[in-house]
């Protein structure tokens, strides 16, 4: 017996799909941006180089905790040792890879354009099992949470980045420059991406089963499930900016760019 | 204003069927369904099709329009473009009994499996008090018109026959979140949702959320928040330490 659509009973059609539209073209937009970030951070994980031009750190590699990060790219000090040999990218990155991986937004995003499960509604899947979430590896989309826990730590981290980029090269204060305005907007989008996560909505309120006995919870629920509507589009521009901060600090840090400052 | 319009209808049952083309003068105002009957009254009176307010409220003519889940009442003709072939198919994710027509029985066996409200022990019927803005997130799950729409376009059903006996489907999963969400409901729904209700086959690819005719947010106010509560006593070491520190001290 055929399982799926044509399962017995079911209407004898043998298309996937009836439809007429180009339901391929956002999982495929998705896949073609998803793995280019992939590519691009993967190359920049790696590269180890040009990630600091002063006054600007590259997201990708703050905070920089090992002893090997170069001259004044350390804000929080150097608490690992030379063992370890690796980019000190590795140390920190996994929390936003974490953090967007297991996002319920970027789940239908690549369930749907990597995974085909399924590609587009209406769309048949090609799998002929399915068991979704229920066991391991991807029972493990249940820590959503904690990385968005360490996701936030990162956000105080790329803020007070910013805080830094008001200082021109030789490290006097009071000083704005086009680098310290990438590095804000990009922070400002995290933090929007943050806010407006599931996780935090249901941290800060959703959880409750009697808003009118937690009247300020009830608020920031209100106020993050105004944010979390927008939640996709925050996931996809904080996403590029963030490639786009690190490809500026490189670029400033490999002379292609000069990082003008407005005063 | 009117033209001839190309229609494809699924005709058959369970055992053997096939699309049909016809060709149906369409009205300016006209719906899906509104063609479908004209099919019936000049070219095939036997066509099988359910349907009754005609006004996206009792969520009976639920098909498949050019393969999108669709309520047929709600579709309107101005959205195609007079060459167009329509094609109108039913349910895919339930057994045909005849044409359009679809057994939606696998729904109200999952609906009988949700238990019922159950309020506190010490409030009798119409004791309930409960304020407004505790009950408004479960009255946006209350404008489902049970036209399973969303139960037919998950493909953890559509696609996988098996999964029927393990899964509601985001209709009743919604049922559960709004239960779950209610003030003074004192049931465990969390447990039974992942346990007997297979939350956890739901990947949240939000079909369920874009069929759907009364724009239910499903995924984002129901299935997503139900997961997050899952997860607080389930996947949650932090969570479960707390609640359960708490509930020994008081």
């Amino acid at each position: 017996m055929k399982n799926g659509m044509l399962s017995a009973g079911r209407a004898r059609i043998s298309e996937r799909t009836l439809r007429t539209d180009k339901w391929w073209l956002q999982p495929f937009v998705t896949f073609a941006v998803l793995i280019s970030f992939v590519i691009y951070s993967t190359f920049r994980a790696f590269e180890n180089a040009n990630y600091y031009t002063t006054p600007l750190l590259s997201p990708f590699y703050s905070p920089c905790l090992a002893v090997s990060c170069v001259p004044g790219s350390s804000d929080l000090g150097q608490p690992i040792g030379s063992w370890f040999m690796l980019s000190p990218a590795f140390l920190i990155l996994f929390i936003p890879l974490g953090f967007r991986m297991t996002c319920y937004y970027y789940r239908r995003s690549y369930y749907r354009s990597f995974w085909l499960s399924p590609p587009a509604c209406g769309v048949g899947e090609p799998h002929s099992k399915y068991t979704g979430e229920t066991r391991a590896p991807l029972i493990l989309q249940n820590a959503h949470r904690y990385f968005f826990y360490l996701g936030l730590l990162l956000n105080f981290v790329l803020t007070y980045d910013v805080i830094l980029a008001f200082r021109n090269e030789n490290y006097e204060w009071g000083h704005l420059s086009v680098g310290t305005l990438v590095l804000f907007v990009n922070a400002s989008l995290l933090w929007l991406y943050s806010l407006s996560c599931h996780s935090c909505r249901h941290a800060l309120g959703g959880r409750l089963k009697h808003f009118s006995k937690n009247p300020v919870r009830y608020k920031l629920w209100t106020w993050t499930s105004k944010l979390n509507a927008k939640h996709p589009m925050y996931a996809w521009i904080s996403l590029l900016w963030v490639a786009f901060t690190d490809f500026y600090v490189r670029s400033v840090s490999t002379g292609f760019f000069t990082n003008f400052y407005i005063f | 204003m009117g033209y001839r319009a190309k229609f494809r209808v699924w005709r058959g049952n369970a055992n053997t069927g096939a699309l049909t083309s016809y060709e149906v003068d369409v009205n300016e105002g006209e719906v899906v369904l509104d063609v479908i009957h004209r099919i019936q009254a000049t070219e095939a009176p036997d066509l099988a099709v359910r349907w009754n307010c005609k006004a996206g409220k009792c969520g009976s003519c639920s098909a498949e329009v050019n393969g999108i889940p669709k309520l047929m009442c709600m579709t309107r003709m101005n959205t195609f473009n007079p060459e167009d072939v329509v094609t109108v198919s039913p349910m895919r994710a339930f057994p045909v009994i005849r044409d359009l027509v679809t057994d939606v029985s696998y729904n109200y066996k999952k609906a009988q499996e949700v238990p019922v409200f159950e309020g506190p022990k010490d409030l009798a019927p119409g004791e309930y008090r409960m304020q407004q803005e505790d009950v408004a997130r479960s009255q946006e799950f209350r404008k489902c018109i049970e036209c399973f729409l969303c139960q037919n376009t998950c493909h953890v059903i559509r696609d996988h026959e098996e999964n029927k006996k393990v899964f509601s489907g985001p209709r009743f999963l919604m049922r559960i979140a709004e239960l779950d969400m209610h003030p003074l409901d004192t049931t465990d729904r969390k447990h039974m949702a992942q346990d007997d209700h297979g939350l956890g086959y739901c990947n949240i690819t939000k079909c369920c959320t874009e069929v759907c005719p009364e724009h239910i947010k499903i995924t984002d106010n129901a299935l997503i928040p139900m997961k997050e509560r899952v997860v607080d006593v389930k996947y949650d070491p932090v969570r479960w330490l707390g609640s359960t520190i708490k509930r020994r001290t008081s």
